[in-house]
């Protein structure tokens, strides 16, 4: 099916089951621990054995030599798989750095090695036996340091690292009130619980890999790619996700090594990254340097909007795309964006939740809250002011819907906005001094070809295939609310199979696509099978009304499973899409609210309470919807307050590489959050009318915190995060 | 980890004596330092004692009229226990500051006496550490050392003493109570239990290899208000960035102790007879002497501030 014109009126607009607050249909195996997540499949093929991943202990350089005596010879060991054993291998086109390093080292804790053995603890002990001689070489670590030498990369995903209408310069040099201040965010990692873990195990030359990874097609590829063998042969299988966050979106070194420790011991293996190898042999969101620079008329117009960010990544990485958003938040006749790339030696940088708008809003919102400052307006309302309905570097092009001012104006109502003080500083409640901040939330939806088979049985129960994933995000449930509103049955009666590349392609996790185009993708195959249902039954399938689990038409009536009593009909069907992305810029919207307390005399800071209002299409689940939401907007308060890989400049790698150096926030950090969806549907997206939310979720948030932060305190703090030694010097003399 | 044997002592003369029969072993209690420190290869014992079922898990009144907690008294009945929270707040509060509570339900007295530095570096095997590794150099110093020592550090050795519940006990001028193989009992002066790094980072308290604490006495109670403020980056289940534990009585008089700022919770005597003048005054006295890092320069400011903060909450 291809979707080409809006949406109008289709099954999905009945709302029996879709946009109804519903408990996951997975929950209960979640909470009794019988989903089976990748690394415990004990049962899907016999004689397991274990990998240990041995990561590079130097950043840049080359193995010198590598004695596996020791480690062979070690108890339990079956094999050991090192680049220079493993035969030929291709990279994948989603990787920039090689999953099995050696001799070249292109980052800290590369893997080198595998060591298999007959149980964890000995593969582990085996491992440390490896004894490597490294040559090291000289790498770029620091991203100030090479800011000079970065380039102007090429477009990824379709965006070019430059845009800009109008004249920027002069419009900036003419604004009678300007901003030009520089930000920086810091490296996050994912830190999702669930680690990279895999099984693979080799039938012949086929090969199944079970594993958790939230897009199967591209890893099916990838896979194909690296070992030289057709996609046909490999078969993943990732039904439940302990998280991802875009750390699982591609192959990672857990599943190339269980593949080749499989084939090198002759049996199943299987293999999970620890903490450490998490933070450094995986990806993680790069670091940006920023610069914002606003102009304005004295009544609070915005005439220039300009913003640059600095990223680095290894050769041939992607920069972090944190301008992306300035080009459609704002109006304002006169722009530019850019973003420059260095060369960095860290681990390799790539997506993490809303990528390019999370940490390009941390900086950006802040700066409008600053330029508010100087106009003397009220933050809300200098938002309102320069909303734009087009998109402000192509005029012609309208939102396909926008309400970010009633997010505003809705949000600052319920939040009480109005007893914010204006002047930072001097609101006080005991020791802590209070403050109440806002930023704008702002994320692209995108929408990509995704793929179903629905399954009819004769006794009603309707059975749904795809390889989309559920990362933890609901989609299980959507996808079930979406075959029975569909098909007319009630939730019991659908089954949702996940994550198996046997079932049809998907678009997979990431990007917060996949609400709106896996569901989509169940209507188009579900519209197949209520025709293919109206065929058997004889009658007009344009007639035919699904519901209460009966297929009428007239006076005629026939139980749903009727259609297959003489065998399960089947059907599949893709969703794609026409030029509606293009003709319409499609994006979500929100507004953060968030109220902090600082400790005048420690300077620590606690939020107090956080709202969300979110305009986002319409919702799916609001269950799950707010779920997402609120996961995301603690995740853009540990960003905000605590989130850091901190980076040794000398020796090249994360140095707080476990939880319990890299802080994210605990309960004790939220006290309270509460989330509004503004009701509306988005008929351009699909008939679905949805669009995604769990990115939406955190863009914004920090700097909303930290625009908080000022307000309490009255120290501007351009650093994430923003801990207390950073406001400390600038806070009221004690005596 | 390495593989190791495994017994268990069913006595403190059963624990040293196993000792003095298998030396480089290490006694095992609740486990929650020394088996992650296994598992990344920083201590490679060959043979482990566990005397986490010791008959050593009573507090009992002393003939001093103070406590007598036993080694093996976890950190969570250690916390709850009705004579701590009345005459011993501190001691309380720190303890519930620390950790979380599966955590506190398992680590036991002794356990969190001698539980290992938070240091990164100390934690990755692939990089230099004198503490680790005598004579490899300090990654910290120059690296990233936000969380480490202002105060009694070396060129050797930067790493802080991550215990809260230490931080109460010296303030109470708590000792700690040994037996070794020969039946030797001694009982140590906190104050005096930890090393100074020095150019041996490695060896941290004066203990004897094999020597088996049995207990941590407190003398009796010294009335006063009791504040334990821990400041961190987030608000529970983290390593302080400093603490700060203070007895305030009503004349204004009272005790000092602070944690995260270095090897040993920090007490200077003489510092708490500036009390009265007040949080400027005591800090200055605390701090003498202090050496710190681009990165760690702000805890001084901050125990200050802190100290501050606290002396106006003792007196309400
Ligand atoms: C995630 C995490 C967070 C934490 N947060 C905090 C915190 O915020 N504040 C804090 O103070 N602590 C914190 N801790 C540390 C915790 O308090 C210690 O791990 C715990 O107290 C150690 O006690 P244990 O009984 O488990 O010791 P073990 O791990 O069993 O032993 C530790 C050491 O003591 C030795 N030992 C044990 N008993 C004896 C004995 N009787 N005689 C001689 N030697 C002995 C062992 O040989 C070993 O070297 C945290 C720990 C973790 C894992
Ligand atoms: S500070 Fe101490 S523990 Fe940390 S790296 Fe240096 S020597 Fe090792």
């Amino acid at each position: 099916m291809k979707f080409e014109t809006p949406a109008t009126t289709n099954p999905i607009d009945q709302l029996k089951v879709i946009g109804k607050p519903t408990r996951r249909i997975d929950g209960p195996l979640k909470t009794t621990g019988t989903a089976p997540y990748a690394y415990e499949r004990h049962d899907v093929a016999a004689n397991q054995a274990y990998g240990y991943v041995v990561g590079s202990a130097i950043a840049k350089g080359r193995i010198a030599s590598m004695n596996l005596d020791a480690a062979k010879a070690a108890p339990g060991v079956l094999a050991i798989v090192t680049a220079a054993n493993a035969g030929k291998l291709a990279k994948g086109d989603f990787n920039t750095a090689k999953l099995l390093g050696g001799p070249e080292i292109d980052h800290y804790h590369q893997a080198i090695a595998l060591v298999v053995a007959e149980s964890f603890e000995q593969a582990r002990a085996a491992a440390s036996l490896v004894r490597v001689e490294y040559t090291r070489g000289k790498g770029a670590y620091d991203l100030a340091a090479a800011m000079g030498t970065a380039i102007k990369p090429q477009a990824s995903f379709g965006t070019e690292p430059d845009s800009g209408i109008g004249n920027f310069a002069a419009a900036f040099a003419e604004a009678p009130v300007q901003l030009d201040a520089r930000y920086t965010t810091p490296d996050h990692s994912h830190a999702m619980m669930e680690p990279h873990a895999s099984i693979a195990a080799w039938e012949g030359d086929k090969l199944t890999v079970w594993t958790s990874n939230q897009m199967i097609a591209w890893s099916v590829g990838d896979m194909a790619k690296t070992l030289g063998i057709p996609k046909e042969n490999i078969r993943f299988d990732s039904p439940y996700i302990g998280g991802g966050f875009g750390g699982k979106l591609f192959n990672r070194a857990d599943a190339l090594l269980a593949v080749l420790g499989a084939k090198a011991a002759g049996r199943p293996v299987k293999v999970a990254l620890t903490r450490p190898l998490m933070i450094n042999n995986t990806t993680h969101r790069p670091a940006t340097i920023q610069r914002v620079r606003l102009g304005a008329t004295a009544d609070g117009k915005l005439t220039a909007v300009g913003h640059e960010s600095w990223s680095g990544d290894l050769p041939g990485g992607g920069p972090e795309t944190a301008v992306g958003q300035t080009r459609l938040l704002y109006a304002g006749e006169n722009r530019m964006t850019a973003m420059r790339l260095a060369v960095l030696d860290l681990p390799e940088g790539n997506a993490m939740r809303a990528p390019g708008e999370a940490p390009g809003l941390m900086a950006l919102e802040i700066a409008v809250d600053e330029m508010a400052e100087k106009l003397a307006m009220d933050p809300v309302a200098f938002r309102v002011l320069n909303d734009t309905q087009v998109d402000p570097e192509k005029p012609s092009r309208p939102f396909s819907q926008r309400r970010l001012n009633e997010c505003m104006e809705t949000g600052a109502e319920r939040f009480g906005w109005s007893k914010r003080n204006p002047k930072p500083g001097l609101t006080r409640d005991g020791r802590w001094l209070v403050g109440m901040g806002v930023a704008a939330a702002f994320r692209n939806n995108l929408n990509g070809p995704s793929a179903a088979r629905v399954r009819l049985d004769k006794s009603g129960i309707v059975t749904v295939e795809t390889d989309m994933t559920d990362i933890g995000t609901g989609t299980y449930t959507i996808i079930a609310q979406t075959a029975a509103e569909m098909m007319g049955v009630p939730l019991d009666k659908v089954v949702v199979k996940l994550g198996d590349s046997a079932f049809p392609v998907s678009a997979g996790s990431g990007g917060q696509w996949g609400a709106n185009s896996s569901t989509a993708g169940v209507y188009a195959a579900c519209v197949k099978l209520r025709e293919a249902v109206a065929q058997k039954l004889g009658i007009n399938a344009a007639d035919a009304v699904f519901a209460d689990s009966k297929v009428k038409a007239g006076r005629r009536s026939a139980p749903l499973g009727d259609a297959a009593a003489d065998g399960e009909l089947v059907a599949e069907d893709m969703m794609e899409y026409g030029d509606l992305a293009e003709k319409y810029q499609q994006s979500t919207f929100g507004a953060h609210f968030c109220e902090v307390g600082v400790d005048a005399m420690t300077g620590e800071i606690r939020v107090r309470r956080m709202l969300a209002v979110c305009a986002a299409g319409r919702i799916l689940n609001p269950k799950s919807a707010r779920s997402q939401v609120i996961g995301a907007m603690t995740m853009g308060a540990g960003a905000a307050l605590m989130e850091e890989l901190a980076v040794d400049k000398r020796f090249g790698f994360f140095v707080n590489h476990d939880l319990a150096g890299y802080e994210v926030p605990v309960h004790a950090d939220i006290p309270h959050q509460e989330v509004i969806f503004l009701d509306e549907t988005d008929p351009t997206t699909s008939p679905m009318k949805a669009k995604g939310v769990g990115e939406l979720g955190i863009c914004g948030v920090a700097a909303a915190v930290a625009n908080a932060i000022y307000n309490a305190t009255g120290v501007r703090v351009r650093d994430y995060p923003i801990t207390l030694d950073k406001l400390l010097d600038k806070l009221p003399d004690i005596a | 980890m390495k593989s190791f044997t495994y017994e268990r002592a069913d006595t403190p003369a059963a624990a040293t004596a196993a000792f003095a029969r298998a030396p480089g072993a290490r006694f095992i209690a609740g486990g929650t330092n020394l088996l992650d420190l296994m598992k990344l290869e920083i201590e490679t014992p060959a043979h482990l004692i566990d005397v986490s079922r010791l008959a050593l898990d009573k507090i009992e009144a002393t003939k001093e009229g103070g406590l007598r907690i036993g080694a093996m008294v976890r950190n969570t009945d250690l916390a709850s226990d009705a004579r701590v929270r009345r005459d011993y707040g501190l001691l309380s509060r720190a303890l519930v500051a620390g950790a979380s509570g599966q955590l506190r339900n398992k680590a036991t007295t002794a356990g969190n006496l001698l539980q290992r530095t938070r240091c990164p570096y100390f934690y990755d095997t692939n990089q230099p550490c004198n503490k680790r590794k005598p004579g490899s150099g300090c990654a910290a110093i120059g690296g990233f050392n936000r969380l480490h020592a202002v105060v009694g550090a070396s060129e050797a050795c930067i790493a802080t003493h991550p215990s809260d519940m230490a931080v109460a006990m010296r303030a109470f001028d708590a000792a700690v109570e040994t037996v070794d193989a020969a039946g030797k009992v001694r009982a140590i002066p906190l104050a005096d239990f930890y090393r100074a790094p020095g150019t041996t980072p490695h060896l941290e308290t004066v203990l004897a290899p094999g020597e088996l604490i049995t207990a941590v006495t407190l003398p009796k109670p010294v009335g006063g208000t009791h504040v334990y403020h821990k400041v961190r980056d987030r608000a529970s289940y983290a390593f302080a960035l400093i603490s700060v534990g203070v007895i305030v009585q009503r004349d204004g008089t009272g005790r000092v102790a602070l944690g995260g700022i270095g090897y040993k919770p920090w007490r200077v005597e003489a510092a708490e007879a500036e009390l009265p003048r007040g949080a400027k005054a005591v800090a200055s006295g605390l701090l003498a002497g202090a050496k710190t890092t681009h990165e760690n320069a702000y805890k001084l400011p901050l125990v200050e501030r802190t100290l501050a903060g606290v002396l106006a909450q003792a007196k309400g």
